[in-house]
């Protein structure tokens, strides 16, 4: 009882004993190393703009460490910038460039090691070997960061946000371009991904492995080298994310491989070679995705099982569907599909005649690749329009017993 | 030679079928371009008339304008010119006037939705293949007599360039599919002008992705400078080798 009483006096109290302490140029302390050396737990330290050339700096204590108009801390490509290792240090309105390069210890921009509560906000990220790297972070907060690199090589360059080993974990509304993989999660679970814009990235927007119970939220993965990679997981939630404009020989919108459990709902997958590709998928619920102008609408491997297609649109694809078996394990129903041509006699907006979204091509190319160099070839045109009639290479049980008439509203 | 390719030029582009041959042309590419809110898929609309409609039309209206004009040949022959002279003039007069009407057609269009290197391929396609079916016209005018045959055998080399050709090579692919065979298929394409222009102009479009391995290595061969001047080459040798062997023919020939 006297302790609920206290409480809020000691808060209070807190609060007045915190300091702030200024660093800046013509201030009386210069350098960020001596500000924190002085500073207690719970102090605020505000860095004013100017260079800081410092090394590397490490925040071993709970302070909330402030930049004010983006100070510059320089790692002068040799040391790891910013290294925090106390539990809910926030850090925001740094930039914070040039981090070293090394291959065994992975130099960052800013690295959180092994606590918990650590905020990282409202910064700029430039020119740095891995962004933000969280290793074994619980209960932290990414936000609002824009991270970015310049360089050619994928072995020269690591990863925007890189997360390892850490748990609840929110990633919100940062934009990340030009590293190795935009977002990398490996061992990561119960942790959400929001509204971040990740593009032009060397190899995948988002990098996702072994980790379970995530969810990812309208997001916006563009222009990646080989769009988004989700792996060796159960439980992902996959809401309202545009996966645009990834095109190349092996870019995938969305690749999935030994995903099982999973919701991948309200996307849109536009102009990219293939939107999503699947392998050793099972139990998903593919709903209401928008497949727009890809090459392919979804390669399905016959490795997949007992998802449900369900509810979306595919819309201008040069191939909807492609499989490489005659194993179909899957479920379709309700989509809407624009090459459908058949009929709706009774008015309730569900075709009459089931659609085979898998055209003979398809097949074809899944089995000799080299078919490939008929692409567009009016020969081809042809088999298809008959294939589409009499059914007879591809197999008949992959269909969509209740096409959707018109275009869903999505 | 130039008075001979001028009358020729002037009646073909009197004629009612060029014209409006020219006006469907036109008709296709600016519908394409604007019923497909993108130019990509426009494109490859007029991808599709390319490697189809123009290969028939000029084979179909040369040759049947080569037999027309037979007696015109003949009264030219009666004049002091050289027999190989007549022949060229007239393959010179009607090969500009098909890709005039292609230009006209499809060409203005295609400049205009897509100035870049796609839109300039294509045109450049276009207009060889234009030129090498009006070539194969002449072949097989020379080849037979009698008209009906002639255009007989016009139709075959459309329906063999068109779409057998790549019924045997898909037939290939899957005899051995087992063997390294993508570097061999290079070779293969080069057996038909019309592949040659597809594959020539899907490398220029970024549907060229979707060719996986085997258009990697078109890329590696086809899509460098050295390639493009092979391929093109190679296309000028499909127009060159069957008036070639038309206009030794011609020569020779009892009329």
């Amino acid at each position: 009882m006297k302790l609920h009483f206290c409480l809020p006096f000691l808060l209070f109290f807190n609060c007045f004993w915190a300091q702030t302490i200024e660093v800046g140029a013509n201030k009386p302390i210069k350098t960020i190393k001596e500000a924190i050396a002085l500073a207690k737990s719970g102090d605020t330290i505000t860095v004013y703009k100017g260079v800081y050339q410092e090394g590397n700096i490490i925040v071993d204590k709970k302070i909330i460490l402030q930049g004010k108009n983006f100070p510059i801390l320089d790692g002068q490509s040799k040391v790891e910038v910013l290294s925090i290792k106390a539990d809910s240090v926030v850090v925001s309105g740094f930039k914070v460039i040039n981090s070293g390069y090394a291959s065994l210890n992975d130099p960052c921009g800013i690295k959180i090691y092994n606590k918990t509560g650590v905020v990282i906000k409202d910064n700029v990220l430039e020119n740095n070997f891995f962004g933000i790297y969280v290793q074994k972070g619980t209960n932290c907060i990414i936000k609002n960061n824009t991270i970015s690199a310049h360089q050619k090589e994928e072995q020269r360059i690591g990863n925007g946000i890189h997360c390892w080993k850490s748990e609840n974990l929110q990633i919100t509304a940062n934009k990340i371009s030009g590293h190795r993989d935009g977002i990398y999660f490996e061992f990561v679970s119960n942790s959400v991904i929001w509204r971040n814009i990740s593009t032009a990235n060397i190899r995948y927007g988002l990098h996702f492995m072994f980790s379970n119970d995530d969810a990812y939220i309208s997001n916006v993965f563009k222009n990646n080298g080989a769009g988004v990679a989700v792996m060796f997981t159960k439980n992902v939630k996959m809401f309202n994310n545009y996966f645009e404009e990834n095109w190349g020989d092996a870019a995938y919108g969305l690749l999935l491989k030994e995903i099982s459990d999973s919701y991948i709902i309200g996307n849109k997958f536009i102009r990219n070679t293939s939107g999503i590709y699947m392998e050793g998928t099972s139990r998903v619920q593919l709903e209401k995705n928008i497949f727009k102008d890809n090459g392919w609408g979804m390669k399905i491997q016959a490795s997949c099982m007992d998802n449900q297609i369900a509810f979306n649109n595919f819309l201008a694809n040069t191939f909807d569907i492609s499989t490489n078996g005659s194993l179909v394990l899957n479920h379709f129903n309700n989509n809407y599909w624009d090459k459908y041509e058949g009929y709706d006699l009774n008015r309730d907006g569900i075709g009459d005649v089931p659609f085979h979204p898998l055209s003979l091509f398809a097949v074809i190319t899944e089995n000799n690749p080299s078919a490939m160099l008929l692409f567009r070839s009016f020969m081809i045109t042809l088999l298809d329009k008959s294939e589409k009639i009499l059914p007879s290479i591809t197999p008949d049980n992959f269909v969509d017993e209740t096409p959707e008439m018109k275009s869903l509203q999505l | 030679m130039n008075r001979i390719i001028k009358i020729v030029l002037l009646d073909i582009l009197k004629n009612k079928i060029v014209v409006s041959y020219a006006l469907i042309l036109a008709l296709l590419s600016w519908g394409s371009f604007m019923l497909e809110n993108n130019t990509a898929k426009g494109l490859l609309t007029i991808l599709n008339v390319i490697l189809f409609t123009v290969p028939l039309v000029s084979v179909l209206f040369s040759t049947i304008y080569i037999y027309n004009s037979s007696e015109f040949i003949e009264l030219l022959l009666s004049q002091p010119i050289k027999r190989k002279k007549i022949w060229i003039s007239l393959f010179t007069g009607l090969s500009v006037a098909m890709v005039l009407a292609f230009f006209l057609g499809a060409g203005i269009p295609l400049l205009i939705n897509s100035p870049g290197m796609a839109g300039l391929m294509m045109l450049l396609a276009g207009s060889l293949i234009t030129v090498v079916f009006v070539g194969l016209a002449f072949l097989s005018c020379i080849l037979t007599r009698d008209k009906a045959k002639g255009i007989g055998l016009a139709i075959l080399f459309w329906l063999y360039f068109a779409i057998l050709f790549d019924a045997l090579v898909l037939f290939l692919l899957f005899q051995f599919s087992e063997y390294p065979i993508e570097e061999a298929m290079v070779g293969i394409t080069a057996l038909s002008p019309i592949d040659l222009a597809r594959i020539q102009i899907l490398l220029h479009l970024d549907q060229s992705a979707m060719m996986g391995y085997t258009g990697a290595i078109f890329k590696d061969f086809f899509g460098t400078a050295v390639g493009l001047l092979i391929s093109f080459l190679l296309l000028v040798l499909w127009i060159a080798i069957p008036f070639l062997v038309s206009v030794r023919k011609f020569e020779t020939k009892d009329l």
